[in-house]
């Protein structure tokens, strides 16, 4: 953030001579910042009114405006019971989601990672036609291959088991074509040669050296494997049918099922836990990209986009 | 890429064709795990899909060839059309829209004359990392006219605003949706294409007197080209593969969307409520090979004689 911010400064201070001449140093634009205060509305709006709305009591849920806080001050109740309700399946599904995204998204990152040096860094044959294969598969919609994907797993007997949830998430094409054109820039063949020429193996090269350089376009492809992961519903929803394994959103759901064709009393409470479980599942991916927001962005900007 | 710098290499030290081995040997051995989840995940249900495709499942001696009768079926398919239109529709309108929402919010962060930018950058992302689950279940109380948010602003005002989940609604009702788990996301790929331009180009531009709009016209714009492809052609896979929003939607308003509102709700339908796993297939298939299609032809004209590669 603040390199960003920092960079027109500096530049700005180096030619500091020709400041008039330069429309993009003029001061800050209100109307373009209020345009922009409209965008912040749009996209911040909908997160405030399920902060809000989890706040509330059922009865307040459908009495009081939306937009705003209820009389009472629920969100803490509310939240214990969503985490009670039903023996606590709620935590059940919260592990869950976390032990897919982890090992998952984990994986993916760590598969694209190496396969994208591979294919930055070594000329071996076939590296383009490799290449080309699985960039293809990105067109490839993915949701094509989860009925597929679901046959052949039913074959085996993995349906209804973890692994068919984790296999599938361990491969990420789009992680893999980030990390090879990141890992053509951040990792310079000079500094290879030289550990070559001092003896070092290939792989341990790649962990003590590369790994290193190609961290930030790491975290990159790992957080947003981590949101695919995380925020998976077609493919749990069609392996999975025991409650106990479900991910968060096959989970919350069901619960939007119940709401939908229960009786009028079960419906109010239901709503309230639903509220209050899409606050939950949503703040942990919001907490990881704030936290990591300095690695994934100079991951994009260095290497992901150039072409 | 990589010449193997052999001329670097002490002479005699080693033989030259053992470097070059070894160098070979170590690619593919650090391609190797990749490529094998790649071939389970991905080369294995495709060609499997494609399989099933050929087959139908007869009351009267089970499961046989039937070569593309499940293709003419599908082609001649007034559901599957129909839903493909719909998506096609939604794609006209709301991919554009968000694009050029996400490239006035990238150009405008990075022009330096906003307040507050890293603010705006942050925020406006942060609905991606929103699960299509909670994004649905969230507008979808918020659209309800009776007791969501839509209905409670229409009593403020003494009106009734239109019901958002209604027929003719429906589709702009999910367009918006869309719209706004991802225009962040395109923001900052965008953003990121923008940062990577080098600082010279602009002084350069500058000293030769150009303002913000043709600095943004002539030099930010064809550099995000590339980019924006990306962008575009990640949409419009997304636009075909469209099902958590309106699978959760159905719930809300199972009368407005059926089970073949969308082409991908209709493949998972015919396999997991109609038991029609092979004909199921053949669509899958069918869906793949338009979205393919359609991306490369949209790559094709807008890349010119841009590499990809």
């Amino acid at each position: 953030m603040t390199a960003v911010a920092g960079a027109p400064a500096a530049t700005t201070a180096q030619r500091g001579t020709h400041r008039s001449t330069k429309p993009r140093r003029r001061g800050k634009s209100p109307v373009l910042t209020l345009i922009m205060l409209v965008m912040f509305g749009y996209a911040v709006l909908p997160l405030f009114w399920l902060l809000a709305n989890s706040s509330k009591t059922s009865a307040d849920l459908f009495s009081t405006f939306g937009l705003w806080f209820g009389g009472d001050f629920h969100l803490f109740a509310n939240i214990a019971d969503t985490l009670s309700y039903n023996n606590g399946i709620f935590l059940r599904w919260f592990g869950n989601t976390v032990l897919y995204s982890v090992v998952g998204a984990g994986g993916a990152a760590l598969l694209a990672t190496i396969g994208g040096y591979a294919l930055a860094k070594y000329d071996f044959p076939g590296r383009k036609l490799l290449f080309a294969v699985v960039l293809g598969a990105i067109s490839i919609p993915g949701t094509a291959l989860a009925v597929p994907t679901y046959l052949l797993f039913s074959q085996i007997g993995l349906v209804d088991t973890p692994w068919a949830v984790l296999i599938p998430s361990l491969c990420s094409p789009f992680g893999l074509y980030l990390m090879r054109v990141y890992a053509a820039d951040a990792v310079p063949d000079s500094i290879l040669e030289s550990a070559r020429i001092d003896g070092a193996g290939e792989f341990r090269i790649f962990r003590t050296i590369a790994l290193r350089l190609l961290a930030p376009g790491f975290v990159t492809v790992l957080l947003f494997s981590l949101v695919a992961t995380w925020n998976n519903y077609f493919l749990p929803l069609i392996v999975l049918n025991t409650p106990d394994w479900f991910p968060l959103t096959v989970g919350l759901n069901q619960w939007n099922a119940q709401a939908n064709s229960g009786t009028s009393g079960a419906v109010d409470a239901t709503y309230s836990l639903i509220l209050t479980g899409s606050l939950l599942s949503i703040v942990p991916l919001i907490i990881a990209f704030l936290v990591l927001q300095r690695f994934w962005q100079s991951g994009l900007a260095t290497g992901s986009v150039k072409q | 890429m990589t010449a193997p710098a052999t001329e670097l290499r002490p002479a005699g030290a080693r033989g030259l064709a053992r470097p070059f081995l070894r160098l070979r040997v170590a690619g593919y051995a650090f391609f190797l795990p990749f490529f094998v989840v790649f071939l389970i995940t991905v080369v294995a249900p495709l060609l499997y899909a494609i399989y099933l495709s050929f087959f139908q499942d007869r009351l009267i001696g089970g499961t046989v060839f039937a070569g593309l009768a499940n293709y003419t079926r599908a082609v001649g398919d007034a559901l599957f059309g129909a839903g493909l239109l719909r998506v096609a529709l939604f794609l006209v309108v709301q991919v554009p829209i968000m694009l050029l929402i996400a490239l006035g919010c990238a150009l405008a962060i990075d022009s330096g004359r906003l307040r507050w930018p890293s603010l705006f950058r942050i925020t406006i992302f942060m609905p991606y990392a929103v699960p299509a689950v909670v994004a649905a279940l969230m507008w979808g109380y918020m659209y309800g006219d009776e007791f969501g948010l839509v209905g409670q602003i229409g009593d403020v005002f003494g009106v009734t605003l239109p019901d958002l989940m209604s027929r003719s609604w429906m589709l702009g009702s999910i367009g918006n949706m869309v719209t706004w788990e991802y225009v962040g996301y395109n923001m900052i790929i965008l953003y990121a294409a923008l940062r990577a331009i080098p600082e010279e180009l602009y002084e350069a531009a500058e000293m030769d007197g150009a303002g913000a709009i043709r600095i943004a016209w002539s030099i930010k714009l064809p550099a995000l080209r590339p980019a924006l492809l990306v962008a575009t052609v990640f949409s419009i896979i997304g636009s075909f593969q469209l099902f958590n929003e309106p699978n959760i939607l159905q719930k809300l308003a199972p009368s407005v969307i059926t089970t073949s509102y969308t082409p991908n709700m209709y493949a998972y339908n015919l396999a997991f409520n109609g038991q029609q796993i092979n004909y199921s297939a053949a669509v899958a298939v069918v869906l793949g090979l338009v979205t393919v299609v359609v991306a490369y032809v949209v790559q094709l004209i807008t890349a010119r004689r841009e590499q990809t590669l």
